[in-house]
């Protein structure tokens, strides 16, 4: 019994040592200490963004990746931020600390807009 | 597919010599390289497989030019991975075009990410062209950084502060706008007040007879907005060129030939040189259509254009890199 038991808490070791799982995504071990995500991520693909608007507690950092096979950018509105072109593949990234809404859109193709909602 | 076919106007119902039935079997011609010219208010299309078979006759004119377009030089993912081998090809078609242009037209997106080796390679390849001369206007590929410095260093001599400018040649006014600066969030190209105030100026004093050739790399006629494929302020700019009896509309941007006939003007969009697009709505967005390899250069093309004094409108002819 103890042996099994030895067996599975390694297995479970060796698999939260990996690539840094996060308790919120996989539910493996859910942890009492769990701490509420500092990152959120947009994918830019297809000339969208995706999902085009999210809500974000403040001091979450927003990552934008370029998906697509075209050049994009990510230019808010308010000019609170402003990534250089984002080649495929590209990623730029923002933490928002103050809450409110921030409308950004992409400078080069302006049809593509999206929003982040800052609690 | 040689051979001409010759169409004639059959009900004239807005009296501005189209035939609806007419224009609708020439627009659906115009991607195999269709012809289609409006000679002193009717409407003739000749249908062709390749530019040798044209009648050099209906060509001939005053000015020959050719219209290039979207030439994104450092693009490489699937849909090209050689776009410097396709604009060359455009260049050797250029070449072999029976009546030599005087000029060419490239109507932007001549980079791809507004880089200094991107342009200059265009320029070294187009040197090659039996051309004396090429004129630009910006896409919105080519002003990605410090609002297109490196593409005015090397193509806005003689421009206006905000790059439009216009020329004479043989007494054809040519106007090149500049539609791709300044776009706002949620909208299409714009020209933006001070260029609209240029513009009126620049055409006020000409005579209602002078030919107009505007060029400018976003559509001037709206295509299909949900693609941002059109320009929210052209309307003021089509105003002041209303008294004109003929304008033509060159444009880029959409990859694709398209042409649009309006009273006086004729629109006219070009295939790119590097890669295909696909048409309004048949596809989830507006990107890179990749398409077999064999099939790329039946996609891609030039547009040869001919002035003819005493013709309603210039001679607008597509052909591809086959």
């Amino acid at each position: 019994m103890r042996k099994s038991v030895l067996i599975a808490s390694a297995m479970v070791a060796a698999v939260m040592g990996l690539g840094g799982i996060q308790p919120k995504h996989n539910g493996i071990i859910a942890s009492a200490q769990e701490k509420p995500p500092s990152t959120a991520e947009v994918k830019i693909d297809n000339f969208s963004f995706g999902p085009a608007a999210i809500t974000i507690p403040a001091g979450t950092t927003v990552t934008w990746i370029n998906r697509d096979d075209i050049p994009h950018t990510v230019v808010s509105t308010e000019k609170a931020f402003k990534s250089k072109v984002l080649d495929t593949d590209e990623k730029f990234s923002y933490t928002f600390t103050k809450s409110g809404e921030y409308p950004y859109f992409c400078s080069i193709h302006p049809k593509m807009t999206g929003k982040v909602i800052v609690r | 597919m040689a051979g001409r076919t010759k169409i004639e106007i059959l009900h004239d119902h807005n009296q501005d010599g189209i035939d609806r039935r007419g224009f609708l079997k020439c627009m659906a011609w115009a991607g195999t390289g269709a012809f289609c010219v409006m000679k002193r208010g009717v409407l003739k299309s000749y249908s062709m497989s390749r530019l040798s078979d044209m009648n050099p006759e209906d060509m001939k004119g005053e000015l020959s030019f050719v219209q290039i377009s979207d030439s994104h030089m450092g693009f490489n993912k699937a849909a090209n991975p050689d776009v410097a081998a396709t604009l060359q090809a455009a260049v050797d078609k250029i070449n072999s075009l029976s009546i030599p242009p005087e000029f060419l037209l490239h109507t932007g997106d001549v980079s791809h990410l507004s880089k200094p080796e991107e342009f200059d390679t265009v320029s070294q390849i187009l040197k090659g062209a039996a051309a004396k001369d090429v004129f630009f206007v910006p896409g919105e590929h080519d002003v990605l950084n410090d609002d297109g410095k490196d593409y005015f260093d090397r193509f806005g001599k003689g421009t206006q502060p905000g790059g439009w400018y216009s020329f004479e040649k043989k007494s054809v006014h040519f106007i090149g706008l500049v539609n791709v600066l300044n776009l706002k969030a949620g909208g299409m190209g714009t020209l933006g007040r001070a260029q609209l105030e240029w513009l009126e100026k620049d055409v006020k004093h000409l005579t209602s007879s002078t030919p107009i050739v505007v060029f400018a790399h976003i559509p001037l006629w709206t295509v299909y907005p949900e693609w941002g494929w059109g320009t929210d302020d052209s309307a003021q700019a089509l105003a002041y060129l209303k008294k004109f009896g003929s304008v033509t509309v060159l444009n880029g941007h959409i990859h694709q030939t398209m042409q649009k006939v309006e009273g006086n003007v004729t629109f006219h969009t070009a295939c790119s040189t590097a890669f295909p697009q696909p048409k309004p709505g048949e596809a989830p967005s507006p990107g890179p259509m990749k398409v077999p390899a064999e099939q790329l250069r039946s996609l891609l093309g030039i547009t040869d254009v001919n002035y003819v004094r005493g013709k309603h409108a210039l001679a607008v002819v597509d052909s591809t890199l086959e």
